[in-house]
């Protein structure tokens, strides 16, 4: 392709004509992820008060060596060198967190308002060398759909566990069928990372967007169909199962710590 | 009747300056309306290009406020009118006169995608099946206008200034209709990676933003190209797909089943 000729003058970086308030939205997703990033690592080098009654908190899910009913294959595995901190989240934590990182919403976010590359449209940029998502590291960004895969395994996974959340044990060991806020709010949670990872635009490629002549597959026509749906408010989606995998993790931390009581419902 | 302050820039490629014109406003009118007022009573060299005055025609395409619009859709009372409204040139492409530009750079990478290619009739009269469905999915980037806001907001474009490497999202629309269509059976995705480099996109959405026509430019046409990008060239699983099934999978070359 051809080049042209430079007149303008690069910008500086944030200079700009644009009269909005502009650095608003990438100010708050700076802190939105910071503080989401901060807490996660916090709660997940806790390595306690991650379980309650029937919850456990979804940081933590599955948990595949833990101390809590919840572990899958019994305690912190023997070969776990004794020097290294131990927590169940370190196992599992990585693969959400991936799939989140290589988002094409979040990466769209975080260019913006942890890299300003650009701070935010028509606004000047810090540097003059630019890379993209062709080259190391940033072309990683590719195995999206790799993560995307384990993601689902996860929404699963946090689905069996609102199961298991609505069935309390009492003194004598008993198993009953009830349902707590925390049930509630696992619930909730289940849904709206379902709504987050199902709307992926991997996933909407993988159901049907692959294809050119999607009216010769009905049943990936109607996937894709679903998937474009629950897309259309991907942001609205990752930002609601953001706070709700935070915030399930808070309450059943307090509930655990018994600063909080769980209410029963049925 | 109220009276804006107007700040446009005055120049072309040797340099220029932002001179104000305050002009009469009045309800309904847009900024190309007070572009012209100010041509007719006070800056009759004033060069700026429109032609329909409807957001149809992409000729009258400028920045205003800092932000790529065009003029013929910007309703003043959209505007702070307290302050002095700057209109400038898109700042992506070289300067010509005041506020028009050489968007010519954009018709050379046009001519370097390669054209729609169909696949061979349906029928024995030489004409073609298509189910309604498939090429809805199509008819969203016809809608383009080619006023070029899209490429202006860039910043590959325009802070990097990659326009010998990068296509621009107005492109990746164009080669998302071409790739996406029913009937068609080029192949473009090797150039998508290759000269076109959509890599170079990091999904701003700033294309999106600022499209008159609301083409989900992100969303519809670069993600799921780059997709197909990540089938053919980054994901082994798939590749390995390709392979035990002998071919490409997306694009059937038959006649509708």
């Amino acid at each position: 392709m051809s080049t042209i000729d430079v007149y303008w003058s690069q910008r500086r970086f944030g200079q700009t004509a644009r009269r909005d308030w502009w650095w608003v939205q990438p100010l708050a997703i700076f802190l939105g992820l910071s503080a989401f990033f901060i807490y996660a690592n916090w709660a997940a080098f806790q390595g306690k008060f991650y379980s309650w009654g029937p919850y456990l908190s979804p940081f933590y899910s599955p948990e595949i060596f833990g101390d809590s009913p919840h572990s899958w294959f019994g305690p912190k595995p023997a070969w776990w060198p004794a020097w290294w901190p131990y927590s169940p989240a370190y196992l599992i934590l990585w693969a959400p967190g991936l799939f989140r990182v290589t988002c094409y919403y979040y990466r769209g976010a975080y260019y913006k308002a942890f890299w300003a590359d650009p701070p935010a449209c028509a606004v000047g940029e810090p540097r003059k060398h630019y890379l993209g998502e062709r080259s190391f590291p940033l072309i990683m960004q590719n195995a999206h759909r790799y993560f995307l895969y384990l993601a689902v395994l996860f929404v699963a996974c946090l689905a069996y566990d609102v199961w298991k959340a609505m069935w309390f044990r009492d003194a004598a060991g008993h198993a009953s069928f009830g349902i707590g806020i925390g049930t509630l709010i696992l619930a909730a949670n289940v849904v709206l990372l379902g709504g987050y990872t199902f709307g992926c635009h991997s996933m909407r490629h993988l159901t049907g967007g692959r294809l050119d002549r999607l009216s010769e597959s009905p049943i990936c026509q109607k996937a894709y169909d679903c998937s474009s749906c629950l897309n259309r408010r991907h942001m609205l989606w990752a930002w609601m199962s953001l706070t709700s995998v935070m915030f399930s993790d808070i309450y059943i931390r307090l509930c655990s710590m018994g600063i909080w009581t769980d209410w029963r419902i049925l | 009747m109220a009276t804006a302050t107007f700040r446009v820039w005055r120049g072309d490629r040797e340099g220029g300056r932002f001179q104000d014109y305050s002009t009469v406003v009045s309800e309904g009118m847009v900024v190309l309306d007070a572009m012209h007022r100010v041509q007719a009573e006070q800056a009759h060299d004033l060069a700026l290009r429109w032609n329909c005055k409807a957001g149809k025609c992409g000729s009258c395409s400028a920045e205003i406020n800092g932000m790529p619009r065009l003029m013929c859709m910007t309703r003043l009372n959209q505007l702070p009118l307290d302050k002095p409204v700057t209109v400038e040139p898109l700042r992506a492409f070289p300067p010509v006169r005041d506020l028009v530009t050489d968007v010519s750079w954009n018709f050379e990478v046009k001519k370097s995608i390669k054209p729609f290619k169909s696949r061979v009739p349906d029928a024995p009269d030489g004409t073609w099946r298509m189910a309604q469905k498939d090429v809805d999915r199509v008819q969203e980037f016809r809608k383009c206008i080619e006023c070029f806001l899209c490429q202006d907001v860039c910043h590959v474009l325009r802070e990097h200034r990659k326009f010998a490497e990068f296509a621009g999202p107005r492109y990746f629309v164009h080669m998302a209709a071409l790739e996406m269509h029913p009937l068609d059976v080029e192949d473009r995705t090797a150039e998508l990676k290759g000269t076109h480099s959509i890599g170079y996109c990091n999904i701003t959405t700033c294309c999106r933003k600022v499209c008159p026509e609301n083409i989900t430019i992100t969303e519809n046409a670069i993600i799921p190209l780059k997709e197909r990008v990540a089938d053919r060239f980054y994901d082994p699983l798939t590749k390995l797909f390709r392979i035990l099934r002998g071919g490409d999978s997306r694009r059937s070359t038959g006649p509708p089943r």
